[in-house]
């Protein structure tokens, strides 16, 4: 269809040649979604000279039925049922060029049932190229009950893994070997042994672990499982090591997620780069042999960290929770990697809670209800330490995996000490929480307290006590809670 | 670069259990299980103790001292019934656990033990070597040879 740069003269909706989107039929300022509507709030840029609401129903249709000319054969249709609906634009104030950010509705009909490539496909599928719009990003959708059970959801989901591994009433502790890549599978497995004697639940293969020449996969998990049964042995608590599957093929992540499952793992793990069929597939498979599912969010941040163009993290969120998986990356805040607090607010309430309502000022643009979909545990991974346990704890909650990789493996008195560092740091910030202590004012006193009677958590408060990693987010929300419509 | 043991807050002998949330704390004191009772009253949930002489991992069901105290909101007196519990089973581990009744979780919130035996002697790692380097791993509690009460009585080395 025509992008209308200039009012152009009406004419038939149905004459053959091209006619602007909003006078095909997706500007629909008046439509009121249904509670059955999968919507959508798009952050559009158009090019320079296109109006907004030009672009909102262009992005409207290219994610739905319209192609660029008029087609005779909509008519065989009940056209206006598929057609995406763009019902609301408001202008991001302060954004130069102009963004707007932009509400769709689209129809059930439109999504296969329990398919994520599907809704994927419909909504980001070929609109993010298209040459009138300038940058598009896809900040958060609203995903009707009806669809969300159409979904399998998590293969167990947080409370079924806190009974599994019988733990509750603290994040969970993880650490990710490292280095990451060079260590034989026999060292490997030391690294594993020593971090979970000494404190942790879970040690992880990292997300480009796979099958090196240097560390193949068979060999590296019949080390790390014996250091898995080592440690329980020596703590008497249930200890996992996330075993990474992904592969090439579908086959190979079977035959590897078999073999973890022969040898008594509780705990896999899949890499986002293996698409959301695999992940899918993997999520039936973990459900169907009583395996805990984490997801390495890989490459995720090539399309979700800037905030005009993408698709935002609060999105893939949904995605991972209705495909089903147990444990997602979802950022630290004090962490060495993106995410600013609002933000990751709004990710852990995605992933977490059962219902979740509209917030801008957590990026969250519509209520979510979940329907008692169960949830996924969000995992804090990448430059944290028990130094920031006070702020760990504050901003991020109870279900959560604090991993530890560095700040647990460089200990200077040992892997083992460094793990429980880390553990005696938890459960002293979890007991003066449960005392009534304001974490932020006077948890880090709370710490020291701790550290004059344990000699590791006294060594990594010297050692990183005071590092942190202060840079300005890339992706915050614009907290501007009632924006101006714009005047239609 | 100087490595060590890590310290166990029970002190260097035998194996101390980690099981449940503050075990790498030195021992709670009442006052301490109160207030950790305390806050779990104030969110709604429910107090059960349980003990066993059976500490392996994978052991869910502990005997239940008595059933979880749903209409309880007195913490005082969630506590005199803990340490009736610990008089009466001193060689036993005993656990708190603080329950959430509540949609969508419907589970412990918290658990915590609050008396072990004196001497833990800890698992012993059986392995069953299988096909191609396959292992079939089984953790076994040296205490759990001995018939059920008498695992952790008198020499007070299990």
């Amino acid at each position: 269809m025509l992008i209308e740069r200039e009012p152009a003269p009406r004419r038939s909706r149905w004459a053959s040649g091209v006619i602007p989107y909003k006078q095909m039929g997706y500007w629909r300022p008046d439509y009121e979604p249904e509670e059955t509507d999968v919507l959508a709030a798009f952050r559009v840029t158009p090019q320079p000279g296109v109006e907004p609401e030009e672009a909102a129903a262009a992005v409207a249709g290219e994610s739905s039925t319209a192609t660029w000319t008029v087609v005779w054969t909509d008519r065989l249709t009940a056209h206006d049922n598929y057609r995406g609906k763009a019902y609301r634009i408001d202008p991001v104030p302060g954004t130069e060029p102009p963004q707007y950010l932009t509400y769709i509705a689209y129809k059930l009909d439109l999504f296969e049932e329990g398919s994520i490539p599907n809704m994927a496909s419909s909504i980001i599928g070929n609109v993010f190229g298209f040459k009138a719009i300038r940058a598009l990003r896809l900040e958060d959708l609203r995903i009707p009950g009806e669809y969300v059970k159409t979904f399998q959801g998590p293969p167990h989901g947080i409370v079924v893994e806190r009974e599994l591994l019988n733990k509750y009433g603290r994040p969970l502790l993880g650490a990710t070997t490292k280095p990451k890549l060079g260590l034989s599978p026999r060292n490997y497995g030391r690294v594993v042994y020593e971090a979970l004697r000494g404190g942790l639940d879970f040690v992880k293969d990292d997300e480009n672990m796979n099958s090196q020449p240097f560390n193949r996969w068979r060999d590296r998990y019949l080390y790390c499982m014996e250091a898995v049964h080592r440690a329980m042995a020596e703590t008497g608590e249930v200890k996992g090591h996330y075993l990474n599957v992904t592969a090439a093929t579908m086959e190979e992540m079977y035959e590897r997620a078999e073999f973890a499952r022969e040898l008594g793992s509780v705990i896999v793990m899949i890499d986002l780069t293996a698409g959301f069929t695999a992940m899918a597939s993997m999520s039936r498979w973990a459900r169907a042999n009583s395996m805990i599912l984490h997801l390495h969010r890989a490459g995720h941040a090539t399309y979700t960290r800037q905030k005009n163009h993408g698709v935002s993290f609060r999105v893939l969120a949904k995605w991972c929770r209705l495909l089903g998986v147990d444990h997602v990356h979802a950022g630290t805040v004090v962490g060495k990697l993106e995410g600013d607090p609002a933000s990751v607010r709004g990710y852990y309430d995605t992933l977490r809670e059962d219902v979740v309502r509209r917030d801008l000022a957590c990026g969250i643009f519509f209520d979510q209800d979940w329907c008692h979909l169960p949830g996924v545990m969000p995992v804090a991974s990448g430059g944290i330490h028990a130094g920031q346990m006070p702020q760990l704890l504050h901003h991020l909650g109870e279900d959560v995996v604090l991993q530890f990789g560095g700040g647990t493996i460089g200990h200077p008195m040992g892997i083992a000490a460094g793990a429980t560092a880390n553990r005696v740091a938890l459960e002293a910030m979890i007991q003066a929480r449960n005392e009534g202590c304001d974490l932020i004012r006077e948890g880090p006193e709370a710490l020291r307290r701790a550290a004059a009677w344990s000699p590791e958590l006294r060594a990594a408060l010297e050692v990183w006590g005071d590092v942190s990693f202060e840079f300005e987010s890339t992706d915050v929300p614009d907290v501007v809670n009632l924006p101006t419509p714009v005047a239609f | 670069m100087e490595t060590r043991e890590p310290s166990r807050p029970g002190g260097g002998q035998g194996l101390r259990i980690t099981q449940g949330t503050f075990s790498y704390l030195p021992d709670l004191s009442d006052e301490q299980i109160l207030a950790q009772i305390q806050y779990g009253l104030d969110r709604g949930w429910a107090v059960s103790i349980e003990f066993t002489d059976d500490p392996h991992p994978r052991n869910v069901y502990w005997e239940m001292w008595g059933m979880p105290m749903f209409d309880l909101r007195d913490a005082m007196a969630a506590l005199r019934e803990v340490q009736r519990c610990r008089e009466a089973l001193p060689d036993h581990y005993v656990r708190v656990s603080l329950y959430d009744p509540g949609l969508t979780r419907q589970t412990t919130a918290l658990q915590f033990i609050v008396n072990r035996p004196p001497h833990e002697p800890g698992f012993r790692l059986e392995r069953e070597e299988g096909h191609d380097r396959v292992v079939r791993y089984t953790l076994h509690a040296y205490a759990a040879d001995r018939p059920r009460g008498e695992r952790y009585r008198g020499d007070g080395r299990g």
